[in-house]
């Protein structure tokens, strides 16, 4: 080896060359392949949602003229007490047959009823409240179609036939006519993004849970990001190194690896048991996730902390500042972006957090929009996984819906997270 | 015989070793006492019988010096020789340092300077301290000259703190430089002004002591030469206490030199004596580049 003269020495490297060019290569292309896999992953996954859920933003609707006819109706005034006794079923049910006159037999009657939701009188009612000058008068109202209305005409665009269901001859024929004429056709889904939760697929809207994860998430930034700020600063800038201080970051790191719902059965042992508060409530999940996030918030705002250059604090030292102000005027606007990373990061796990809440009880059939932290309430994620449950043909794509939502709330708060670390990043 | 005194034989033993390498030979005693003129009789900062220990080991040992009033004091010596070390003890920057302590005497102006009672902020205050690596804040070049004064509530009002950020820019010889551009980041200056704006940093505060840790090796020779220049006007305000690896620069700024080696102070004299004539061996062998 020793006596090798230069000459013997190049051609040693060049043969060496080849080998080494082609692991190079080998290298970068399995990290193409790696890339590439990935990302086909991610398309065909949101390929998959958006061509299932898009069908739910576009609802089939169906045009009648009702009459307010103050006998059918039963009533003579609009207010709070006649509204709440008034036959709007009634009223519909006139409509219908006047719009097909040729239906006479009472099971034939039965079934020309369900082609509109049974949620349409309300839709009547909140247009009668709204307007009360309408009392005696007729008007041209659309109506959510029945769901097996819903999914059958939206499935005959794949096939003439269609998927047919619980829907008879008749009843499609019925439909074929609407669709004829106009007055059966797709309008865009309102119900879905101002409903609550519903038995009936076409009255299910996702505003129930969007706004108890709202909540949820609320009380949980609320309570996280201070506290694992403050639990990063004190053991990152004061803390002494300890026997003490290494316990507590060997528990922290630890407890990040707990699975999520040993959170939950916590949350129902400690803040529901114990401290009696309120179940199903944005509150509760909101603590109990920030149980889950706080360790994230914690982890990452200390390597945030570590990243600000230690010629800095010392700077700011040697200026004579106390510790909290080297902490509050110097690192503390260094490591924001980072910790605010961290923070949404953080948010954005507990957004898709199912297990524990599951324990709380935030998995209840919610139907009305929670209005604070302490009223029931369910989340995007348990919302899904309710629909998912449901046999209705028509929640198949109310599922994907919500998904879809569920992922642009994700993307957003993602992207919030670059966006904010790009603008607050600074350079020293 | 105690761990601390092994400890302090051992380090005297290897250094023996080094030189005798190099033809040197020094006993054990000479290493441990200080040769020269340690003492000044208008002491600004008095030091006695300095030991500095990271946990376990040693790093100064006995140090005793006196930094008269407006006068600077050079501290050469080769590297990991303890000399930042105790410019570091001054200010008591060494505080934040894990298992750090400092045992003997400090003062300043007979104040101490270690003690239960002693507050760090105020201290730092009248001793400031320049560092090797130039390390503005990452705000603007006005807001890292009114910092200290601001922090200290020297001033507050917007015309004092104009004054304040002029003069301190003048003095550093940065303000023609940089006066149209003071709401500019310091970090966007060039490395020798952004050192001279460390500097302006800790004169706005009117510290009665400078420290100045090696503060010119991330700078190029006519940085350097600036920096000096600067150090030498200073002088009639402020005591300097300087650490620097440049034996020129020594001798160009300082009045007196003291050397460092292996923790031990070796030897302190006028600048003049030390790079001419120096009493001690190990001096010698240092200044004429025979080791470090």
């Amino acid at each position: 080896m020793t006596n090798l003269t230069q000459t013997q020495v190049r051609e040693r490297i060049e043969k060496n060359l080849a080998s080494r060019h082609r692991t190079e290569k080998l290298f970068r292309g399995l990290g193409i392949a790696s890339i590439a896999f990935g990302v086909l992953a991610v398309v065909i996954l949101f390929s998959d949602i958006i061509g299932k859920g898009s069908g739910a933003f576009m609802q089939a609707s169906i045009q009648l003229e009702v009459h307010y006819d103050t006998e059918v109706l039963g009533i003579d005034q609009v207010d709070d007490e006649s509204l709440t006794w008034a036959n709007f079923s009634g009223v519909i049910r006139q409509a219908l047959r006047e719009r097909f006159p040729s239906v006479t037999g009472r099971s034939d009657k039965r079934e020309l009823y369900t082609l509109v939701s049974s949620g349409a009188p309300f839709t009547l009612r909140d247009r009668l409240a709204e307007n009360p000058e309408l009392l005696g008068k007729s008007e041209v109202v659309w109506f959510a179609a029945d769901d097996d209305v819903d999914t059958f005409i939206k499935s005959l665009k794949d096939s003439k036939e269609g998927f047919r269901g619980r829907t008879s001859d008749q009843k499609a024929g019925w439909i074929e006519q609407l669709l004829e004429t106009g007055e059966l056709k797709k309008r865009f889904n309102t119900i879905f993004f101002t409903n609550g939760d519903s038995r009936e697929p076409e009255q299910a809207g996702i505003r129930a849970a969007l706004m108890g994860s709202l909540f949820t998430l609320l009380v949980t930034l609320a309570l996280s990001f201070p506290i694992g700020v403050a639990a990063a600063i004190y053991l990152e800038e004061y803390a002494p190194k300890n026997r003490w201080t290494d316990l507590i970051e060997v528990n922290i790191n630890n407890l990040a690896a707990v699975p999520s719902i040993v959170f939950g059965l916590l949350g129902l042992a400690i803040f529901i048991n114990f401290f009696e508060l309120p179940r199903s409530a944005p509150l509760v999940g909101g603590l109990v996730l920030t149980l889950m996030t706080l360790p994230t918030i914690i982890i990452s705002s200390r390597a945030a902390l570590k990243a600000v250059p230690p010629s800095i604090r010392e700077a700011a030292m040697g200026m004579g500042a106390s510790r909290m102000q080297v902490v509050f005027h110097h690192v503390l606007p260094l490591a924001m972006p980072g910790m605010l990373t961290g923070a949404i990061i953080g948010m954005a796990q507990a957004l898709g957090e199912t297990a524990p809440l599951l324990m709380i009880g935030m998995v209840a059939f919610i139907v009305d929009v929670p209005g604070g932290v302490t009223d029931p309430a369910t989340v995007l994620p348990v919302q899904i996984f309710l629909w998912a449950d449901s046999p209705e043909r028509a929640f198949v794509e109310r599922t994907s819906a919500a998904i879809m939502v569920l992922l642009s709330v994700l993307i957003l708060m993602n992207a919030s997270a670059v966006m904010l670390r790009k603008k607050l990043e600074r350079r020293w | 015989m105690s761990t601390m005194t092994l400890d302090a034989a051992e380090r005297t033993e290897s250094a023996r070793s080094e030189l005798t390498g190099k033809k040197v030979a020094v006993s054990q005693a000479e290493v441990r006492k200080t040769v020269g003129q340690p003492f000044s009789d208008t002491a600004k900062l008095r030091m006695r019988d300095v030991n500095v220990f990271y946990g376990e080991s040693q790093a100064i040992h006995n140090v005793s010096l006196d930094i008269g009033r407006n006068e600077v004091v050079a501290m050469i010596g080769p590297s990991g020789c303890g000399k930042s070390t105790f410019l570091r003890c001054l200010n008591r920057m060494n505080d934040t340092i894990e298992g750090c302590r400092v045992e003997g005497e400090l003062s300043l102006d007979g104040e101490p300077i270690y003690g239960a009672k002693v507050d760090v902020v105020p201290l730092r205050a009248r001793v400031g301290m320049v560092f090797q690596k130039p390390n503005p804040f990452p705000k603007t070049i006005y807001e890292n000259v009114v910092y200290g004064p601001k922090i200290h509530g020297i001033a507050s009002r917007r015309a004092d703190l104009d004054e304040i950020v002029e003069n301190s820019l003048r003095r550093a010889g940065l303000w023609n430089e940089v006066k149209d551009r003071l709401d500019k980041p310091g970090t966007g200056l060039s490395g020798g002004q952004q050192q001279r704006l460390c500097i302006a940093r800790a004169i706005a505060v009117s510290p009665e002591v400078i420290l100045m840790d090696e503060p010119c090796s991330a700078l190029d020779p006519i940085a350097t030469a600036r920096i000096e220049e600067l150090i030498d006007e200073l002088r009639e305000n402020y005591t300097i206490a300087i650490v620097t690896h440049s034996m020129q620069q020594a001798a160009r700024v300082s009045q007196r030199t003291a050397y460092f080696h292996l923790g031990h102070l070796v030897e302190v004299n006028d600048t003049e004596t030390v790079f001419t004539n120096p009493e001690h061996e190990l001096t010698e062998a240092y200044i004429t580049g025979r080791f470090g």
